[in-house]
């Protein structure tokens, strides 16, 4: 998946629906920052947004991610006759493990799939895809 | 009353028709399967006052528990809609032992039917769930827009295992041959002809690692068992088959959310249920385990503590999963090769339970005591281990 091709398929994909846990998350990666939950009790970062920290019940605070993670694990799809996805095809699908310790799963981009590399660093790239959603994709870090 | 009176034991398996039936609807399967399960146990449909049964919710199903009760015309005490996915079979067994045991009622039905393939096609495992243009709630809003399918999960596990354990692909495909082996003596199996290591490898890539013959098979059917207590089961048809111990747990449930991607919940609830068993790992004569992909079945064995974390590769390339080996794992042919509708963990019960009674034809494992299903449901998600033996508690 080549950065450019990317904005024509944002078009097509299914996006989330925030919810209240979610909007400043959705909201803020819109705005091209990415956030994420970490608890004001027990420290613990956590992904995806909760109303609650998963860990100990605690509250929790937004904290800007520095945007830069590595590559748990990945597969790349071979098969899959959506409108949005069948294009582009061969794609790899992600966990990225942030710098803050979450993970979330995205898209690894701007790479050919054979070189992908589980532990690989990566840096986020963020797509507007509505007013209320911006798209965290990840891409190999620079130098 | 006798000590053990009211120990939980398998007294009536049955399978509706599988693995394609056009002809029946999703209901229709679990009322087949009721009716040949209480035929083989040799109970009336009145004696039943327990049911569980957990609504797939695909297609356009409406076989969630109390609707199902209702079809059935079931006038239960007590009843249980769990649903954790394919494995909610397994936790059934758990609930139902604890049920039966405390007296809540005497006879638990378990239904489950599926005409997924017929209904909805075998784009299950290879398809986006959701379409452009809709929005998506829920923790799967994480997910939505990456266009991932549910291969690549179970793809994700796989590879995060070859990078750590260096388990490689020839050691995953073994499972899938050793599986069709038995599926050649299964005349119902959907796909019965022999396969080698380099027919999976060679078969097409769906989600890298994960080839086409890594992936369990799309199907129709469905499976009842009726559950009751050891002096129920005195003078009915079959031999009952114990319910020596049974455990489940719950790590997650959207992939993304996996803590470890190398361990399932199978290392908590499998040595809880060889504990309440007071059997080891090594005492089991044949294994009924989750084959939704090979990467499953790796995972699950190693959980279980069948060999240790990260050699479950060099583990089943001995071959011991096959016909004749150590562990004759999946002897109606599995998920991958004989019938998987959607949730299969109905099936890995009732093979259980024909095994240990001795019916399993050319299947048989000679001499079949202690049998283990595991099942895995979700994405790797929620495991269930049941313990089943030939014998009753000591």
């Amino acid at each position: 998946m080549t950065v450019e091709g990317l904005a024509d398929s944002v078009s097509l994909r299914a996006l989330p629906q925030p919810d209240h846990a979610s909007r400043h998350y959705w909201q803020s990666a819109a705005e091209g920052r990415l956030v994420v939950q970490r608890c004001t009790s027990c420290d613990a970062f956590q992904f995806y947004p909760r109303s609650l920290c998963a860990s100990c019940a605690g509250e929790t605070e937004w904290v800007e991610a520095s945007g830069r993670g590595k590559l748990h694990t990945y597969t790349v799809i071979r098969q899959n006759r959506s409108k949005a996805f069948g294009p582009l095809s061969p794609y790899a699908v992600g966990i990225v493990e942030l710098e803050e310790g979450v993970r979330m799963m995205s898209n690894i981009v701007d790479c050919d799939v054979d070189a992908l590399q589980v532990d690989m660093a990566l840096e986020v790239l963020i797509l507007r895809a509505a007013d209320d959603v911006g798209l965290p994709f990840w891409r190999p870090a620079a130098g | 009353m006798p000590v053990g009176a009211r120990d939980s034991v398998i007294a009536g398996i049955g399978w509706s028709d599988y693995p394609v039936a056009p002809e029946l609807d999703a209901m229709e399967h679990h009322a087949l399967a009721l009716r040949r399960a209480l035929a083989d146990s040799g109970l009336r449909k009145s004696d039943i006052d327990g049911y569980m049964c957990a609504g797939t919710g695909f297609g356009h199903n409406i076989d969630d528990a109390a609707n199902m009760a209702e079809y059935l015309r079931i006038n239960h005490r007590w009843i249980d809609g769990t649903m954790v996915g394919g494995s909610t079979f397994e936790f059934y067994v758990q609930h139902a032992a604890a049920a039966i045991e405390a007296g809540m009622c005497e006879v638990v039905l378990v239904t489950y039917g599926s005409d997924m393939l017929s209904r909805m096609g075998r784009t299950l495992g290879t398809s986006t769930f959701s379409s452009a243009s809709a929005r998506v709630g829920g923790p799967s809003q994480f997910e939505c827009s990456w266009g991932n399918v549910l291969a690549g999960g179970y793809a994700m596990a796989a590879r995060r295992h070859m990078h750590e354990f260096g388990t490689t692909p020839e050691q995953l495909a073994e499972i899938a041959v050793g599986v069709r082996e038995f599926a050649g003596l299964n005349p119902h199996a959907q796909y019965r002809d022999p396969i080698t290591v380099d027919d999976v490898l060679s078969s097409r890539m769906i989600a890298d690692p994960l080839h086409k013959l890594d992936c369990c098979v799309i199907s129709d059917g469905g499976g009842a068992f009726i559950m009751t207590t050891r002096e129920r089961a005195r003078d009915l048809a079959k031999p009952p088959v114990f319910v020596l111990g049974a455990a489940g747990a719950q790590t997650h449930w959207t992939i993304s959310q996996m803590p470890d991607f190398t361990t399932t919940a199978a290392a908590q609830c499998g040595p809880e249920a060889f504990s309440r068993a007071g059997i080891r790992p090594e005492d089991v004569d044949t294994i009924q385990c989750y084959d939704s992909f090979t990467i499953t079945v790796l995972l699950l064995l190693e959980d279980m503590g069948f060999c240790k974390k990260g050699e479950g590769g060099q583990f089943v390339e001995t071959g011991v999963l096959r016909r004749g080996g150590r562990y004759p794992m999946n002897t109606d042919g599995g998920g991958l090769s004989a019938c998987h509708p959607g949730m299969r963990g109905v099936f890995l019960i009732n093979e259980s339970v024909r095994q240990l009674r001795g019916e399993g034809g050319a299947a048989q494992v000679p001499g079949a005591q202690l049998a283990v299903a595991c099942g895995s449901g979700g994405s790797l998600s929620c495991i269930g281990t049941v313990v089943l033996g030939k014998e009753g508690p000591a």
